[in-house]
């Protein structure tokens, strides 16, 4: 009854959430707490990073939301309707990959795809043969669709589960780690597919344990550590968390350090010719007076400066720096 | 499964939902069956049920000269009615290779999904855990019907090619037609598949308890084999008739004129009865158990 409440409030505002949760935690029967009181937003149109070292609890959110799992408390709501209660109303306008593809060895990828096509009840099974063919088209599958299954290579696998998660079209789309075990053009292609599907209007729930991926796609993010959320917002209001580095690349490394130390520059840091450090208190505010400064000094001095720039902060830093730990701890 | 899920229901005409459809929902079943019979564990487990009539027929031509009597029931008819082979086959298949087959399709049916992580992906499409059992139950009744099916016809024609067929003599010593017997065949058969109900329930049941197929099949076998040992110890005579392979090879009662029903009444009782407690367990534990593989 709360639920249809909040539902209605939240299509009155600019955009309604699609998925919302209320102190959802859940306690393992060993237990052991996976999730803990759990708030998380996610805005109708977002593409947005579920950020966390492995074991930190974005599994389990995502199998709570799915409805493979019961909350022990809080509530969950999916496009607007209670998990787990709702999944015959909701699933069938969600798509999802979670902890990696699993598919029917001894079938076809094609036949892969009618298996679990046939599983969705809401699915017309007369046109089920022309969706999967754009299924398996849209994820460069279409030339080896007849081919079984355990024959497919790893990063095969994972594209015949977003095939799958493509069935239909979405409203949400949830991606568990989606360019695991793939090569870097693995990684591309799948998230160059993410960013056309949520130019289609597709709000897309990725989780990921690498930052960089979710830089590149995300609009917005949280980060959990531990079970619980550390903190949410939009990918650019987490980057500006962390303060912006200045960079140098030189081969006369002790030099330079030598003469930014001397312009107030702390931290320094020396990898191979580059070298990288916390610029002077106020150059953050006044930029084009202090590092144009720095950099004829350098010259001046006679380094052979090959570049010079400040790099802005990731969320990297931003995480360390909530955290206070570096993001491959398992937690 | 649950009133929530009633009450959500008109959400489904909502834009973006799709409506739910009778092709759609019977899509699963059709899958499940096609699903099951591909495997090439089913075909190879129908290809042995289908050699033990072969070699039955064969052994008993081969040893025909020395009519020590012994052996299964009916073995001594078969020489002089080759339909006799199909009775043969029933009573030598039902105690141990057809609960056994039927124990590896059932026990592996929802474990065997849990173990390759295929069923989070079905309930998330979403088949719907009621509904995702049912298609399971039907597929693995459907097996009970092809398996035995296979051993039938494989023993008709095994016992046509080697031996005579004509009039049939019935245990009551009445001759009947062999058409006529050849329909009471078929009421058998279907007798036999209906014998191994309450066993695709027990498999499910055990099914939905682990997420290795393995360990599901190794124990609804093992179940088989141990409750038919309790049933053949005479001390525990009182819980026999309660036992599901208590009344299995009944279906020879068909073969008397007239047909002595009351074993296989109670057959058929007791089979329903272990679905409806097994099936209700199998979905209990199914539709509240969180799915972590």
């Amino acid at each position: 009854m709360t639920d249809s409440t909040a539902g209605r409030a939240a299509a009155d505002g600019p955009a309604p959430a699609v998925i919302r949760t209320r102190g959802l935690t859940k306690r393992f029967r060993g237990g052991q707490l996976a999730v803990d009181g759990l708030d998380l937003t996610v805005p109708r149109g977002s593409v947005f990073g579920f950020l966390g070292p492995n074991g930190s609890g974005k599994t389990t959110t995502i199998r709570m939301l799915m409805g493979l799992i019961a909350p022990t408390s809080g509530t969950a709501t999916v496009l607007e309707a209670p998990m787990p209660q709702s999944v015959t109303a909701v699933l069938p306008r969600v798509g999802a990959l979670i902890e990696g593809p699993a598919l029917y060895g001894f079938l076809s990828g094609r036949d892969n795809l009618v298996r679990y096509d046939s599983a969705d009840p809401a699915a017309d099974p007369r046109t089920r043969d022309r969706r999967v063919a754009e299924a398996l088209e849209r994820v460069g599958l279409a030339a080896a669709a007849g081919k079984k299954a355990r024959a497919y290579s790893l990063g095969m696998k994972q594209r015949l589960g977003l095939a799958a998660a493509l069935l239909q079209p979405r409203e949400l789309l949830v991606l568990d780690e989606p360019t695991n075990g793939l090569d870097p053009q693995g990684m591309r292609e799948i998230r160059a597919l993410v960013r056309e599907v949520a130019a289609d209007g597709t709000t897309v729930f990725l989780s990921s344990h690498l930052l960089d991926e979710i830089e590149q796609v995300c609009t917005h993010a949280a980060v959990m550590s531990r079970g619980r959320l550390v903190v949410q917002g939009t990918v650019a209001e987490l980057a500006a968390g962390a303060r912006g580095r200045l960079v140098v690349q030189t081969p006369d490394r002790e030099l330079a350090a030598r003469v930014l130390a001397d312009h107030g520059v702390t931290d320094l840091r020396t990898t191979g010719d580059r070298l990288d450090g916390e610029p002077p208190s106020g150059a953050a505010d006044d930029p084009d007076g202090h590092l144009p400064k720095l950099c004829a000094a350098l010259v001046g001095a006679g380094v052979r400066v090959r570049s010079f720039g400040t790099e802005r902060g990731t969320l990297e830093d931003a995480f360390v720096a909530l955290t206070g730990e570096g993001f491959d701890v398992a937690g | 499964m649950s009133p929530g899920e009633a009450a959500v229901l008109p959400r489904t005409a909502a834009p973006g939902g799709r409506p739910r459809t009778a092709l759609g929902v019977l899509a699963l079943f059709r899958s499940e069956l096609s699903i099951t019979f591909r495997r090439l564990r089913t075909i190879a487990l129908l290809a042995i049920l289908a050699a033990l009539p072969v070699l039955i027929g064969v052994v008993i031509k081969v040893e025909v000269g020395d009519s020590g009597g012994g052996g299964p029931a009916f073995m001594a008819q078969v020489t002089e009615n080759g339909l006799f082979l199909v009775f043969t086959s029933f009573v030598v298949t039902l105690p141990v290779f057809l609960p056994m087959a039927v124990g590896v399709v059932a026990g592996d049916s929802v474990a065997g999904e849990a173990g390759s992580g295929t069923l989070r992906y079905l309930l998330v499409a979403p088949a719907g855990r009621t509904r995702l059992l049912a298609a399971k139950f039907t597929a693995a009744l459907s097996f009970c019907a092809a398996a035995t099916l296979t051993v039938a016809l494989s023993a008709l024609a095994t016992g046509a090619a080697l031996f005579p067929v004509g009039r049939v003599t019935l245990l009551s010593g009445d001759s009947i037609s062999f058409w006529a017997a050849l329909l009471r065949t078929g009421l058998i058969a279907v007798l036999v598949a209906a014998s191994l109900a309450g066993l695709v329930a027990i498999g499910l049941f055990v099914s939905t308890l682990t997420g290795s197929g393995i360990a599901a099949m190794a124990t609804t076998v093992g179940l088989v084999i141990t409750v038919q040992i309790l049933d053949g110890i005479p001390q525990l005579h009182s819980i026999g008739p309660w036992l599901f392979p208590h009344y299995w090879l009944s279906f020879a009662d068909l073969l008397r004129q007239p047909a002595y029903l009351h074993d296989v009444l109670r057959n058929l009782g007791l089979q329903g009865l272990y679905a409806a407690v097994f099936g209700t367990a199998a979905w209990a534990r199914f539709t509240s158990r969180d799915i972590t593989s």
